[in-house]
């Protein structure tokens, strides 16, 4: 995935891109692209198309208009073949986490490794154990089912499986909701230290400001397009957390700051 | 003054009709898919061997117990219902062929399939749906595994090679539970019923039963599994495909045992003008 793209190119690039499910629109006409080794968080109000982005990013959906390139070449342009290699390039931690409930965290984790690599099974093992602790999770829970396993533990073993496979690009779709303040953090840490360890370009869904004053490189902010008129932009807002917090657009300041402002009377409107 | 209110179109009969066909043909048709590209799977690569062990566990061990109390009962009711009316025409010790061929031919294939949509249809359309639900069947794409490859390909195998052999099982229990009811609470002999049996089912009959096991078992592993991988949104989607698939399965059973019943018959007849006496 990295052989065609320079540095100063998007890894990954959406261009004019709309999804529409039956007759409700929740894409329009969204550009955008990440850089190498950057970290773009996407924010916006629940419903406003952003776990949807990250799907179409990673090919489990498809675009109703547009295009989304990978390292500048379009994911319509490749074989299946070259689709299912490149998007192993992609790691990606579920808003649920989505560990398979039949398998052990040992399985989950190992669970890549085993479909596309010839690996022994002494160096999955291995790779298994790494992870888990680069999340703080000891071999011992390697045994137990996602059912045994508190919220927390459950993202962090949805983050060493979606790392075991060494992605290039790492997609977190809300990785800390329903998580308490510390576990947050902890999550949040954990992004960083991704990072750190290795060259990874990241794209990070959420509505946790914590997050994103914690991992943002860049912002974007999408908006749903229920409340917004036919000619205005989706994306209202593209910066850094600071300019986020500062901004004098309502629409920015309203989110950023949590304010419910004239919000019940609208939603009762809306219903 | 007159209103210009926007005329919004009527939803009549005729439209509900309409949809209601529109819908039909479009899960035909993707069914349809579903099958082809599944098939397509089992022909270029098998899946894992302990995926596959875990699902004929599943499916098979784990519903003996129900096959067996299904089989035994059924076997039991038959005796019971049949027997008056043979014992008026003094063919009581003939029994036991009436019990064998309902069983071997109909009840055994047919209550076997329905009593298996139940509890694997039921089970593999809710587990299916609850991975929709909960992104594990994401999940598996993002990790680089098919989700057909892996989840359905396993189920249908199982089903196709194990729903026959639960149906064998049925037979025979039924079989037995009716020799049980018959000999020792109605009075038959035992060498009768057995003699009777003997004499009247022939190896086609089972052998029918078996054929039409097999297709039921292919559609209610099908129909399952599509029906969780398309199941809705919440507890009330996985809920709704569940019933959708044990609904859908026991109509296609009925409509299934219909049409391989005609050919069953029919290929009897025909082999028995060009080459008679070859089947028995």
């Amino acid at each position: 995935m990295n052989e065609r793209t320079a540095d100063n190119e998007y890894v990954i690039e959406l261009r004019n891109v709309s999804r529409q499910f039956g007759t409700q629109q929740v894409l329009r006409d969204v550009s955008f692209g990440v850089r190498r080794g950057e970290t773009l968080v996407v924010i916006g109000e629940s419903g406003c198309g952003k776990s949807v982005t990250m799907k179409m990013i990673m090919n489990l959906l498809q675009p109703s208009e547009g295009d989304i390139l990978w390292n500048g070449r379009s994911i319509a342009d490749r074989s299946a073949r070259e689709l299912h290699r490149d998007r192993l390039r992609i790691g990606y931690l579920f808003q649920g986490a989505a560990l398979f409930d039949s398998l052990s965290v040992y399985e989950n984790v190992a669970f890549g490794l085993k479909q596309n690599t010839r690996l022994k099974t002494e160096d999955i093992d291995q790779i298994v154990v790494e992870r888990l602790r680069e999340v703080g999770l000891s071999e011992s829970i390697s045994q137990k089912k996602p059912a045994q396993l508190s919220g927390g533990m459950k993202k962090r073993v949805g983050l060493a499986r979606a790392l075991a496979m060494t992605p290039e690009v790492m997609l977190y779709d809300e990785p800390t909701t329903g998580l308490d303040p510390v576990m947050t953090d902890v999550i949040n840490e954990l992004i960083l230290q991704t990072r750190a360890s290795r060259p990874v370009t990241s794209i990070v869904v959420t509505h946790d400001m914590s997050t994103v004053k914690k991992v943002a490189d860049r912002i974007i902010m999408l908006y749903p397009l229920a409340r917004l008129n036919a000619t205005e932009e989706q994306i209202v807002f593209e910066g850094t957390a600071e300019e986020a917090f500062q901004s004098e657009s309502p629409r920015v300041h309203q989110f950023v700051h949590g304010e419910a402002g004239d919000r019940i009377r609208e939603l009762a409107e809306a219903s | 003054m007159s209103s210009a209110s926007p005329s919004v179109p009527r939803d009549t009969l005729i439209h509900g009709l309409g949809r209601g066909v529109i819908n039909t043909v479009c899960l035909l048709g993707d069914l349809f898919l579903f099958g082809w590209e599944m098939l397509g799977w089992i022909i270029t690569r098998l899946p894992p061997r302990s995926n596959l062990w875990s699902c004929m566990y599943h499916i098979g061990i784990q519903s003996i117990p129900v096959i067996l109390i299904t089989g035994g009962f059924i076997g039991m009711v038959l005796a019971v219902q049949s027997y008056d009316q043979f014992k008026l025409m003094h063919l009581e010790n003939q029994i036991g062929a009436v019990i064998a061929i309902s069983l071997v031919e109909e009840l055994g294939p047919v209550l076997a399939a329905i009593m298996l949509a139940g509890r694997v249809g039921t089970s593999m359309s809710a587990e299916l749906g609850t991975m929709r639900v909960t992104e594990q069947i994401d999940a598996l794409r993002a990790l680089g595994a098919d989700p057909i490859h892996y989840l359905v390909v396993p189920r249908f195998l199982s089903c196709c090679l194990l729903i026959p052999l639960l149906t064998i099982v049925a037979d025979a229990v039924g079989i037995l539970g009716g020799w049980f009811f018959s000999t020792q609470i109605l009075g038959v002999d035992s060498f009768y019923y057995w003699h009777y049996s003997e004499q009247f089912v022939y190896a086609y009959d089972v052998m029918g039963g078996i054929f039409k096991s097999f297709f039921f078992g292919a559609a209610i592993s099908l129909i399952s599994c599509h029906r969780g991988f398309h199941c809705g949104a919440g507890a009330e989607g996985v809920g709704k495909a569940a019933t959708e698939a044990f609904v859908y399965s026991f109509i296609v059973i009925m409509i299934l045992d219909f049409l391989l019943g005609v050919t069953i018959v029919n290929f009897y007849h025909f082999m028995q003008t060009v080459y008679p006496g070859v089947i028995r």
